[in-house]
Parts: C-alpha cells; structure tokens; sequence
C-alpha cells in the first residue's frame, strides 16, 4: 500500500491557462501549459496559489482532471458563490494569465493501469474529478481494466463529462449514472441517491476483490463507504477522498 | 518568485487575527472530514488503549478505566494539510504526559496506531510536555466516529494528520517509523507554521 515518497521540494511554478471549457453552469475545466510538469498518476492533485497586488496569497487545492499529457494539466472546477478561490477561477481567469501551482501531490488516492483487480468508481458531483482522470489515464493507455463508474448527479445538465463518459464506454468501462434531483423524460436509469441496494447491483461482487475509489461529499462518500464494508467488501480495498463543505 | 494574479483581491477575514493563520492556510467555522477509507465503528467493550514498544511492560486501559483517568480541557487552533485552520477548538481529553507517568523508555520516537490500520509517526518530545491529549469528547459531545471517535489523538502544533483518529495506542520506538501519510508524499514532521507539507518542504 505504500506510496513512492516524493523526493526534492515541490517548488512553485508558473501555469499559464491556456483553454476554459465549461462543463455545466456551475463547473469549468481550466487547462494550463506548465512548462516543468514531471507528469503524474490519476488521482492526484495539486495546490494553487494566487497572490493579491498587496502580497496577500490564498492556496487551496484542486484534483488533476487530466491523464498525464505532456506540459498540459486540467483541472475542473465548481464554482462555490461564497468561495475565494474558486470564482477567481471559474470567472475571472483568462487565457494567457499565469496562476502558480505546485505538485503533483499524493501517493494514496491514485491508480494505475497495471494494478490488478475490477475498478469501481463512485463519485457524486464535481467528486468525478479525480476518477475522470483515472478514466482518462485508463483509455490513453489503451487498458481493458474492468471499470465501472456509478455517478451522483443532481440532475442531467448538472453531469460533469457527460458526453466524454459516454464516448469513452465500452472496451470494459461502464457508466451509469443516478440523478438525484430531477431526471430527463423518459429517464430509465436511477433517479434516487446512491444507497446499498445499488452498489450490490453495480458494483463486482466481492469474491472478484474490486478496487473502490469514492469521492464526492463528506455525507455521500461516508455513506457508500459503510454500505461497501457492509456488503462484504475489504474495508483496506475502499479508497476515499472527501470534499468537505469549504473544500475548495 | 511571486506573482500577482490580475484581478484578485481575495478576502481577508476581518475578525480573525492573521498571526494565528499559518502560511497557506484559510479559517474556516465548519469542521471538514478526511480520512483514507471507511469511517471504523468500535465496539466501547472491546475498546481499549495501550501503551506498547521500548518499555519493560506495556500498558493498557479498557475504556471504563480510559474515562476514569484525569482529564483537561483543551482550547487550541487546528491546521488541516488540505488548507483549512479552525481557531478556538475546544476537546476534553488525558494529556499524553499522564499515560507516560512513571514510564522509563530509551525511545525517541513514537507511533500513534489506529483502528483501520492508520499510523502516524512523530519525535516522542512532540507528544509530551503538554503539547498532546487523547481526546473523547468535542464541543461537549462525545467524539462522532467520523472526527476519530471513541477517541483521537490531538497535537494541534503539527498539522492535523498527525492527530489519529480512531486512536488505539502509542508505540514507542527508538528509530522513526514514517506513517501512513508520510509514506504517500507527505512530510514526516509537518509543522504547519514551516509550511512543512509534502515530503520536502
């Protein structure tokens, strides 16, 4: 289970945005050229740091949305009204401008294609991010890992990666999707919140040791994880990332 | 090398001093959780709490015996890796100096280990002198399993991470064993006012 240490200090580095892409009304994927980007595993994240013309500097941290693409880093984010960060990003930032950012950072929370067993995703709002980077890392690598994604959503519209998920199914990788709030006309999929009855029903049954990475909310990642350990699976097998309230 | 972002003029808290904020992070009123993987739920009868390692004969409390030991409140500021600081965190717990009493050990180090299988690692001079508490109780409620309860550790001038949930005893060490988040990139002594991160800051 252990990670590789980080050697040498993570040192801040200029990232200059290149591209704004809007994913749903409230989220958007900023992509940066990072000229020194070492690369790095799905599931990683990195801190940025932006600094007032008075000095002062706020950091916070965001997870990596992309598969290791050269000196290109995505990161998705959702806009929190009340954030410091987050709007500055989502609404302020333009092409060309440069943000700092340092990492990556996280040796736990991270997969690769060689590991072996099924993977099970669970993810519920803009906790898809770091799982769409193992999605992503998955299919650059032309792996068939078996892979299935169960995803909260409010509702159709508020879907991170809709269509990306869409496209990228198949050669092993299922998606289906919960829509928690409202759902489409004739909407045949889950339209309630993630509970036990539907993780047995989607997830690979525990004989075939699944690996779990749950990500979203405090409230929802603590729930699936105890249905996990409930219907038999390795508690050392369940990986969790948790977007407190002030998170982002 | 610093550089300004256009057009950010961030928010400073007007009602918190800056000197107890340190560098990178943010005061936040909620109380976020993080945590590795599923939340434990002990059983209080098979609970207990030990001392183990470099000393002649390892200690151990059951959960009646943990609760009748003496205890304090404690008043501090937290530092959670993830950026957020909570000022003004009030927790009752037994100072780790009152579960060492009358305890010779050569060891320099110790390891705090958790129900789960979490460890975190420290220098032993860390844990005593008042600098650190086994905690049940916060804001005057029994500790809630998913903040660490029955009971976590709490050594607030270190960021939070080295603070165990789901505490089950200390193991004293003579060589310095890194723990599990200092085995995945994180520092190994994290001092929040160093800005001691990630493996080397």
């Amino acid at each position: 289970m252990a990670g590789t240490a980080l050697r040498g200090r993570l040192s801040w580095q200029l990232a200059e945005l290149v591209e704004a892409v809007a994913e749903t009304p409230r989220v958007k994927t900023i992509i940066f050229n990072v000229p020194s980007w070492p690369g790095h595993r799905a599931g990683q994240h990195v801190d940025v740091r932006l600094t007032a013309e008075d000095g002062y500097q706020a950091e916070r941290s965001y997870s990596i949305a992309s598969a290791t693409d050269g000196t290109r880093v995505a990161l998705t984010v959702q806009r929190l009204d009340d954030g410091e960060v987050s709007p500055y990003l989502t609404d302020e930032l333009q092409p060309g401008d440069k943000i700092e950012l340092r990492g990556p950072i996280g040796g736990y929370f991270v997969w690769e294609p060689s590991e072996d067993g099924p993977l099970m995703l669970v993810a519920a709002g803009s906790g898809i991010v770091p799982l769409m980077a193992m999605i992503r890392t998955r299919a650059a690598a032309d792996d068939d890992t078996e892979t299935r994604l169960l995803y909260s959503s409010r509702s159709q519209d508020d879907v991170i990666y809709r269509h990306e998920l869409k496209r990228l199914s198949g050669n092993g990788l299922t998606v289906v999707h919960a829509l928690t709030a409202s759902q489409p006309p004739g909407w045949t999929g889950y339209a309630r919140r993630v509970d036990a009855e539907m993780l047995a029903e989607v997830a690979p049954p525990p004989a075939e040791r699944p690996r779990f990475y749950a990500c979203g909310p405090t409230p929802f990642v603590e729930a699936v994880a105890e249905s996990l350990v409930q219907l038999g699976h390795d508690p050392l097998a369940i990986k969790t990332e948790r977007f407190g309230p002030t998170g982002h | 090398m610093t550089v300004v972002s256009r057009g950010f003029r961030g928010r400073r808290a007007a009602d918190v001093d800056p000197a107890r904020v340190p560098p990178g992070q943010y005061v936040t009123r909620d109380f976020p959780v993080l945590s590795a993987g599923p939340t434990p739920h002990a059983s209080l009868d098979a609970w207990d709490f030990s001392i183990v390692g470099e000393l002649d004969e390892p200690r151990v409390w059951t959960w009646e015996e943990f609760r009748a030991l003496p205890s304090e409140e404690i008043t501090r500021d937290i530092h959670c890796v993830t950026k957020w600081s909570k000022l003004d965190t009030v927790w009752r717990g037994v100072s780790v100096d009152t579960l060492l009493e009358g305890i010779e050990t050569s060891a320099q180090y110790v390891t705090q280990y958790s129900d789960g299988g979490y460890t975190t690692n420290l220098p032993l001079d860390d844990v005593t002198g008042g600098k650190a508490w086994v905690v049940l109780a916060y804001d005057g409620q029994p500790l809630e399993p998913e903040h660490g309860g029955p009971a976590r550790m709490l050594v607030p001038h270190h960021y939070f991470w080295k603070s165990a949930k789901w505490v089950r005893g200390l193991r004293l060490q003579s060589t310095d064993e890194p723990g599990f988040w200092e085995t995945n990139g994180y520092h190994n002594y994290g001092d929040p006012w160093q800005e001691q991160r990630y493996a080397g800051d």
